[in-house]
């Protein structure tokens, strides 16, 4: 579904990003792990099409097509999310609005039909109640005054409205505790499906106790350095990145 | 007005980012020669079969104006005007004193009022809101006068006012803006051709929203329309009043002035979505829009309520102003102002509190793109009687691109010391980070500017009936269109 193939990129002159093939079939969790500085949260900007993230070789495919050359409204388009680490604030702009909006961009480039007011309250209310949040945060505005917990929760919310073949997190786990975590797993687990691909970057080993990945790859200076099954996230936990750091 | 909503978004898939209102019609008019002295005043008067007391007025108007300099101390750069070179009064050849029904009316007009949105046919009219429309100097059609009138509620064109009912307009006009006040305000009064009246009786909440469409259509014409809307004690009105113009090279004057009048515990609320023609890309071209809007809270409770969304003209110099005379009277004014390309604007309000115990409310948020210049200038003024006087006042700036400029520029004069005002002001730019969260989302840039924007401008756009924030959100995206990338 997604294939990098020796992705390079640099921010402001900098090499980040020196080499990194990938694959993501359809149906698979993958995640990527490293620690600071790795590049981890460029390859998600760098997916997304941010401006200021600059390829400077290798490929990406995607549902096969050439993603690189999409703006990034057109990978949205194609299908791709990324799910923020640092969620933006859009003061005056309601919550319930935004999606809508969102929604109905997608589907107006897909060729499909707009879903009016109504059709988009009854669909965005049972998102919200499977997801266990309130309906008052679709009243607000677009993550300002949210916690850093309800914002990662409203991420989750626009995934499951705009259901998108494919799911970039990005540090989704930062700045939760313990419930909000088991929250936010649980929504991305419900939209698991043998259709659908993921690719979670993480920091830590605890969030994928709770969405158990496929592959794990571990990130270091710009490049995989190692992958494997779960269990190699377990691994990681236990020795940490500087024996891996030492090898590389 | 869903049928506007409706226009403008059809409008817009067809032309994609110009001015979408610059369409000309071609219909006869009558247009007296250019040039402006006592015998154009004289014409225009006899034109309107004024009475002797109203011509009167108006060549002390001009007379004043004679004497008189055009401002120069708005934050905004136009070549001289030269007074003597456009007409001063233009309308549509029709019967001898004007149509008599719809029926009458020239289909071409109706026509044109259809593409803009605001369809005057009977079978097409909007429930529940009243239309007005002035087309150039003459108002060519006025909608639910009936229905209003079992209320006792008068919404007729400034020259029917005069012909029907002349002691209210006598007693009324100029009292708020009298002739002499300002170089613009003199013109008006000498040449305006016509308006909208609007009288609420005693007690009376009128039943429906009342609204007037201002077009202007003629070449080298000036626009100066009157309107003058009295509110008796008790009464409630909600106004609301739309512009546009085709799109020409060369610049065409308007010089409007508004008076309001709210008795003891009347409410006005004035709304205006502006969008004359701004002028191209390069700036050739569009409006100046030199207008004085003033509202006389006369009575105790007495309240007045100004919004405006300004996305048009070339420049702007306007400045809707309260006089909080009755106590306890409340001023309000709500302003979204756009400028785009090379358009400027030097808008903002006067809240004069006289009364004891009066309060008003400023909230202003002008958005900045291209080359263009936006200039909040406000006037708080505390006077000694005004003890426990509050005022509030917002004024936010939003930027996109490097090259225009936003500015504010409050004056605040009290001379009581139990008054209260208070000013915060912010500056913001949209971030890039704002922009890219969006297309990640799927919205193109330009839909998520617009989204961006109308979230700036959320707290005046609430201001809005409902139907015209809609169409006003609309606007603010198009105006933008091409302002980022």
């Amino acid at each position: 579904m997604l294939k990098i193939e020796g992705l390079s990129a640099s921010v402001e002159g900098k090499a980040v990003l020196k080499g990194i093939d990938l694959e993501v079939p359809a149906g698979e969790v993958h995640a990527i792990m490293g620690p600071n500085g790795s590049g981890k949260s460029t390859l998600g900007y760098v997916l997304a099409g941010r401006e200021g993230y600059e390829v400077t070789g290798g490929s990406v495919t995607f549902r096969g097509e050439d993603l690189l050359a999409k703006e990034p409204e057109e990978r949205a388009v194609a299908g791709l999310f990324l799910a923020f680490q640092y969620p933006v604030e859009l003061p005056g702009v309601g919550n319930a609005n935004f999606l809508r909006q969102a929604l109905n961009s997608l589907r107006r480039a897909r060729g499909e039909p707009e879903v009016d007011a109504m059709q988009f309250l009854k669909l965005v209310r049972a998102k919200v109640k499977a997801l266990g949040m309130s309906d008052e945060m679709l009243k607000r505005y677009v993550n300002v005054g949210f916690s850093g917990g309800e914002k990662k929760r409203n991420e989750i919310l626009q995934m499951a409205v705009l259901e998108p073949a494919f799911c970039i997190l990005d540090e989704t786990d930062s700045g939760l505790d313990i419930d909000a975590l088991r929250i936010v797993a649980d929504g991305v687990n419900a939209l698991r499906s043998p259709e659908r691909g993921m690719l979670v970057i993480t920091h830590y080993q605890r969030l994928l106790d709770y969405i158990v990945p496929d592959r794990v790859h571990v990130l270091l200076d710009g490049r995989i350095v190692r992958s494997g099954g779960a269990e190699l996230a377990l691994e990681l936990e236990e020795k940490g990145y500087g024996e891996l750091q030492d090898a590389a | 007005m869903p049928a506007v909503a409706e226009t403008l978004e059809t409008v817009r898939d067809v032309t994609q980012g110009a001015y979408k209102w610059g369409f000309e019609t071609a219909i006869e008019q009558e247009v007296i020669p250019k040039g402006l002295d006592e015998d154009v005043v004289r014409l225009i008067s006899a034109k309107k079969g004024e009475p002797e007391w109203l011509l009167e007025w108006r060549l002390r108007a001009f007379r004043a104006w004679q004497t008189m300099a055009e401002p120069t101390w708005a934050a905004v750069k136009y070549p001289p005007i030269d007074y003597q070179d456009a007409h001063y009064y233009a309308a549509p050849k029709a019967k001898a004193d004007g149509p008599k029904s719809l029926a009458e009316v020239d289909p071409e007009l109706l026509r044109t009022y259809e593409k803009l949105g605001i369809p005057l046919k009977e079978q097409e009219r909007l429930a529940g809101v009243a239309v007005d429309a002035v087309f150039d100097s003459v108002s060519v059609a006025t909608t639910f006068k009936d229905k209003l009138a079992e209320v006792g509620v008068i919404f007729c064109s400034f020259s029917e006012a005069v012909r029907e009912h002349p002691e209210l307009v006598r007693r009324w006009l100029g009292t708020v803006v009298p002739y002499g006040d300002n170089f613009f305000a003199a013109l008006n009064s000498a040449v305006f051709s016509d308006g909208s009246f609007v009288y609420i009786p005693k007690g009376v909440r009128c039943p429906m929203e009342l609204s007037t469409y201002f077009r202007i259509n003629a070449r080298n014409t000036g626009q100066f329309e009157r309107t003058l809307i009295v509110a008796e004690e008790g009464a409630y009105v909600s106004y609301l009043e739309g512009c546009t113009a085709p799109m020409r090279d060369e610049n065409q004057l308007h010089a409007a002035v508004v008076e309001l009048i709210a008795l003891d515990e009347a409410t006005i609320k004035y709304s205006t979505v502006q969008n004359w023609y701004p002028g191209d890309a390069e700036g050739r071209g569009g409006i100046y829009n030199f207008v004085t809007k003033r509202g006389a809270c006369r009575g105790r409770n007495s309240k007045i309520s100004w919004t405006q969304v300004e996305t048009g003209s070339a420049i702007t110099w306007k400045y809707p102003s309260c006089i909080l005379q009755g106590e306890g009277a409340v001023g309000e004014f709500y302003s979204v102002a756009i400028t785009n390309n090379f358009q400027q604007a030097d808008t903002g309000t006067k809240m004069i509190h006289i009364g004891p115990n009066t309060r008003s409310t400023i909230v202003s948020k002008g958005i900045s793109a291209g080359h263009g210049q936006n200039t909040y200038r406000g006037l708080v003024r505390i006077m000694p009687r005004a003890r426990n006087a509050r005022n509030f006042t917002q004024c936010d700036s939003l930027l996109i691109g490097n090259q225009c400029g936003a500015h504010t520029v409050p004056y605040i004069e009290s001379r009581n010391p139990t008054a209260k005002v208070e000013h915060e002001a912010t500056t913001s730019r949209i971030a890039e980070d704002q922009l890219f969260y969006c297309r990640s989302r799927g919205l193109t840039e330009e839909e998520a500017v617009g989204l961006i924007v109308n979230g700036f401008a959320r707290e005046v756009l609430k201001e809005l009936p409902m139907e015209f924030a809609v169409e006003a959100q609309k606007l603010l995206a198009i105006s933008l269109e091409g302002s980022v990338g």
